[in-house]
């Protein structure tokens, strides 16, 4: 598809030289000089347009040259018109050129103004431009002249709503009302067909018609169809398109998130009457008529969206118009709350209707909104709404990335009222990690968002568990989803052991407590190394690698939210999954690696904050930073647990820690360090980093200063470390510059230690000492200012 | 409203690096982001067109980047077909959409929905509470009809000397980035226009 020959053509148009392209402005010049273009100007100026836009540094055209491209914008041809436009577009507007305002814009020429506006003035003049012309419109115009006022208005109001005065909004939403409600019910003139049966009965004036091909019975709309359209059926088109955006901007209290419940009191008393009497809408000021006929308008659509469509098209186009004139009438609802009533019925009904259709699941999102919004003052039970959208819609359609994108976003948009009206929301996380467990660079972003929302204190353990496993959970969905597509019996290239797994019974309850959709039915399952084991073979797959790239942030973003919410007891509940995972995770070396890194970021930022965690975990952290297998498999986190320890196993921290305490976990670290450092590691293993030996050497060091009695026991060490390495090379460390590292820091806590009361202070310090205080503490800012002062008054 | 459209490359380009992509075809549609907002109202026009270019690129490359990580996580092989079979390219085509989050690149938060096409992507840019059903309908719609009148199947270069095409094909089904609710008899009518245009 993308060929040489076109990237060539972008080099040469990026690299043409100042020479050559002024020669091909003046022949180009000698060719627009005619009044019609012929092929060879075409192709010309085409090439003139992709030499300017193929840079992204402007080019000026000549000023002749340019001039004579604003003149051709207003040629009755469109080809002109169009070539003109898109060249015009890639420079800089001619200063204090004006476009001719007293034509007739067409539409290619009002986009150019609308591109090169540089201010909310020029908005303003457009815009009373266009409306001007739509009220005074020659009957001799063309079908389509006027067709490109709308968008041309909507998007104007996308960046600048006040460019529209009092007067042109009302002329406006009259117009717009017009074309809605009162559009030619009958066909236009259809393009000729030709053939057998023109003539005069083909010319009697026929009614529109439905979709299905019943002859319409009421008024015309975006799913009515005929031979041909009249220009007012055409604006019916336009007005809907823009329509909810209309609503939107200038019905100004339209927004989701509002609060209904306060909203209601004042709205409801002030317009019941006016609404109530929907007969007489003749008398409504035209805002308040406006939405009366987009609410006429969405519900005739919702009726005209059970008929069965001939065409696919047309079925999709359905969905479309459902999932637009439920947002209408949600936005009409939340401006004039006693729409409501009228409205719940339809809605209500909607839902019943498509609920058990996963082909409309899109739909059922806005209708969601709806219940959100309005399903406290009507007093109506959502439960059912809540069920299908966090219940079923993740579970069946994790796969369909547009449903995905718009779910999270609902939650996103709506977080607020969510958690305060559907507190059952934090126990769907289970089912909706599966839209990122299946598409994770999509959804991470999403999920860096929500995920804050679904930590509770209740579940938090259980999250935990289930974002570690989120890699297996990615597997599955890959097997539940190659389950479905293939048969039962069908050789697929590479044997699948862990398909053949899948479809196992006695293997089924791990995979269903995967896929399950509710929290609360148990923090992890029994079983996981099996589960691992079969999973060994989905380390490679693209969607689980990933996934295990995302597990990181999001684990972050889960310690974060839960220190400010958990308590020490469920922290220390945390500390524990931590260490007991740490060997249970699936088999990415990456991937254990890096959460291996995160563990230890929040294991030190939990201490840190709770530093009687340690003493309350300690027989946990003991066994933990007792097994020297640790070293070798987990040295990140191995190296943490034992600074932990170190650092905070004293009373300082938690009265309740004993000498014996202290003394069972010296022992416990100083064989580790007797083993690691009198043999090679086992095989297949690599030597320890300095920093695990010397962070144990330095816990030694500061429980000992602790308990004075265990030094003799460290000085022995530290010596006797010296005399080994003084021989030469070592088995358990390849670097002799590491050795000397190692070596000098033995050296410095054995000097430390010969000074046992000082010892402490340097190795602990006390807080106040860390924690710097600056000009607070004069022990410190006179130093500060008197280097503050020498190096102004220093010439150098 | 739709903040633009654009055709680029989601394969490897010898020319570019690896996370790069060439747009063939960008419109962007509405008055300038920046121009209204107070942030960049200090900028020279040169300047304005440059961040507009800019920021079309940054789009560019973040689909090229979920195109890659969504063919890459389906496995699915790529399979080149002729011209001529643009309803069948169009069948295979995989589909997404990327959350661009406020400030990258637009002020506000925007979709971009995106549809892969062997070597190229289609792209549209939509703006929050836009019907995303509507534009991914409005989507497969424009490509099909780019696949078809600038034979993009072959190994032709229209697309690049016959942008105004695209200019008037969008100036009926998306026109100044309004999306449209055509049914099928209200879309033939349009593109017989279209049509009939490029038959000049």
């Amino acid at each position: 598809m993308y060929s040489h020959a076109s990237e060539s053509l972008i080099k040469q148009a990026r690299e043409i030289q100042v020479s050559e392209l002024q020669k091909f402005y003046s022949r180009l010049m000698k060719m627009l000089q005619g009044k019609e273009l012929g092929h060879d100007t075409v192709d010309s100026l085409q090439r003139l347009h992709l030499i300017l836009s193929a840079t992204k540094y402007t080019r000026t055209l000549p000023l002749e040259l340019q001039k004579r491209f604003v003149a051709l914008l207003s040629s009755p041809a469109e080809q002109h018109q169009v070539l003109s436009a898109a060249v015009l577009r890639e420079t800089l507007p001619l200063t204090g050129q004006e476009l001719n305002y007293n034509h007739q814009l067409n539409s290619h020429a009002a986009g150019l103004l609308l591109s090169q506006a540089v201010s909310k003035g020029d908005l303003s003049s457009l815009c009373t431009q266009l409306l001007r012309n739509l009220e005074s419109r020659p009957s001799e115009g063309p079908t389509h002249s006027l067709m490109h006022t709308l968008p041309v208005l909507n998007s104007v109001l996308t960046h600048s709503p006040e460019c529209l005065s009092e007067d042109q909004m009302t002329l406006v939403s009259k117009k717009l009302v017009d074309w809605l409600r009162y559009a030619s019910v009958m066909q236009g003139v259809g393009t000729s067909s030709g053939g057998f049966f023109t003539g005069p009965r083909s010319r009697q004036p026929v009614p529109i018609a439905e979709l299905d091909g019943s002859v319409s019975g009421d008024f015309f709309t975006v799913l009515c169809v005929g031979q041909g359209f009249t220009e007012d059926q055409w604006m019916n088109v336009y007005s809907f398109s823009m329509l909810r955006h209309w609503l939107l901007t200038y019905h100004s209290s339209c927004s989701t998130t509002v609060d209904a419940d306060d909203r209601s009191e004042v709205d409801g008393s002030v317009v019941s009457m006016v609404s109530a009497t929907s007969s007489s809408s003749r008398l409504l000021p035209p805002k308040e008529r406006l939405r009366e006929k987009a609410f006429q308008y969405c519900q005739r659509l919702i009726e005209q969206s059970d008929r069965k469509a001939h065409k696919k098209t047309d079925t999709e186009l359905q969905k479309a118009c459902l999932v637009e004139a439920v947002c209408i009438l949600d936005c009409v609802c939340v401006e004039d709350a006693s729409l409501v009533y009228r409205t719940f019925p339809c809605i209500k009904a909607l839902f019943g209707r498509l609920s058990s259709e996963l082909s409309y699941a899109r739909v059922l999102l806005p209708i969601a909104q709806f219940y959100l919004n309005h399903g406290e003052i009507a007093a109506v039970d959502c439960e059912n709404v809540w069920k299908v959208v966090f219940g079923r819609f993740p579970t069946e359609l994790f796969n369909d990335p547009f449903l995905a994108h718009e779910l999270l976003r609902f939650l996103r948009l709506n977080l607020e009222s969510i958690e305060l009206r559907v507190p059952q929301y934090t126990r769907y996380f289970p089912n909706l990690l599966k839209f990122l467990a299946w598409d994770s660079p999509a959804m991470v972003d999403d999920f860096v968002d929500l995920l804050p929302s679904m930590v509770t204190t209740g579940t938090a353990v259980e999250l935990l568990h289930t974002l570690l496993d989120l890699p297996c959970l990615s597997a599955t969905l890959v097997l539940q989803h190659r389950s479905t597509c293939l048969p039962i019996s069908e050789p697929v290239g590479r044997s699948f052991v862990s398909l053949d797994a899948f479809r196992n019974p006695s293997f089924r309850g791990l995979f269903l407590f995967l896929l399950r959709t509710e929290a609360g039915s148990g923090d992890t399952m029994d079983r996981l190394s099996t589960l691992h084991e079969l999973l060994v073979e989905a380390a490679d797959w693209p969607r689980v690698t990933q996934c295990a790239r995302t597990v990181p942030v999001l684990l972050h973003v889960f310690f974060n939210t839960i220190v400010t919410i958990a308590d020490e007891k469920l922290l220390a509940h945390l500390i524990l999954v931590m260490l007991e995972r740490s060997s249970l995770l699936l088999n990415i070396p990456a991937y254990i690696k890096e959460i291996h890194r995160v563990f230890s970021c929040h294991l030190l930022r939990l201490c840190k904050l709770h530093p009687s965690l340690v003493v309350n975990q300690s027989h946990e952290l003991l066994e933990f930073a007792g097994s020297t297998a640790n070293v070798y498999s987990k040295e990140e986190l191995y190296t943490h647990v034992v600074w932990v320890l170190g650092e905070y196993l004293s009373v300082s921290c938690d009265s309740r820690c004993s000498v014996s305490l202290i003394t069972s976990c010296f022992e416990a670290l100083e064989a580790v360090l007797f083993e690691i450092t009198s043999s090679a590691p086992p095989t297949g293993k690599v030597c320890p980093a300095p920093k695990v030996i010397n962070t144990l050497m330095s816990a030694l060091a500061k429980l000992a200063s602790r308990s004075h009695d265990l030094i003799p026991r460290v000085s022995l060490f530290l010596s006797k470390l010296r005399t080994v390495t003084r021989s030469g090379s070592v088995a358990w460390c390849s670097d002799e510059e590491d050795l000397v590292a190692i070596v000098t820091r033995g050296e410095e806590l054995w000097s430390l230690l010969k000074a046992p009361g000082v010892a402490q202070s340097v190795l602990t310090p006390p807080p106040h000492v860390i924690a710097p205080q600056w000009h607070r503490d004069t022990n410190v800012a006179l130093p500060l200012q008197l280097r503050a002062l020498t190096s102004l008054t220093h010439s150098q | 409203m739709v903040r633009c459209f654009l055709i680029h490359t989601v394969c490897p380009v010898s020319a570019l690096s690896a996370g790069e992509s060439r747009v063939l075809y960008s419109r962007v549609f509405g008055p300038d982001d920046g121009v209204l907002s107070e942030r960049h109202r200090e900028l020279s026009p040169e300047e304005r067109r440059l961040l507009q270019k800019e920021k079309v690129a940054a789009v560019a490359r973040q689909v090229r980047s979920a195109v890659s990580l969504s063919r890459e996580a389906s496995g699915r092989l790529i399979v080149e077909t002729m011209p001529g079979e643009e309803n069948l390219a169009l069948q295979d085509a995989d589909c997404g959409v990327v959350r661009l989050r406020a400030g990258d690149p637009f002020s506000e938060e925007t979709s971009a929905l995106w549809l892969g096409v062997q070597s190229l992507g289609f792209t549209l840019v939509c703006e929050p509470h836009e019907n995303l059903l509507l534009a991914e309908g409005t989507l497969r719609n424009l490509t099909r009809h780019c696949l078809e009148h600038l034979h993009m199947l072959g190994q032709g270069s229209e697309v690049l000397l016959k942008s105004n095409r695209i200019d008037v094909l969008l100036s009926r089904l998306l026109p100044h980035g309004q999306l449209l609710f055509l049914n099928h008899r209200f879309a033939q009518s349009l593109e017989k226009e279209v049509a009939a245009y490029m038959a000049k």
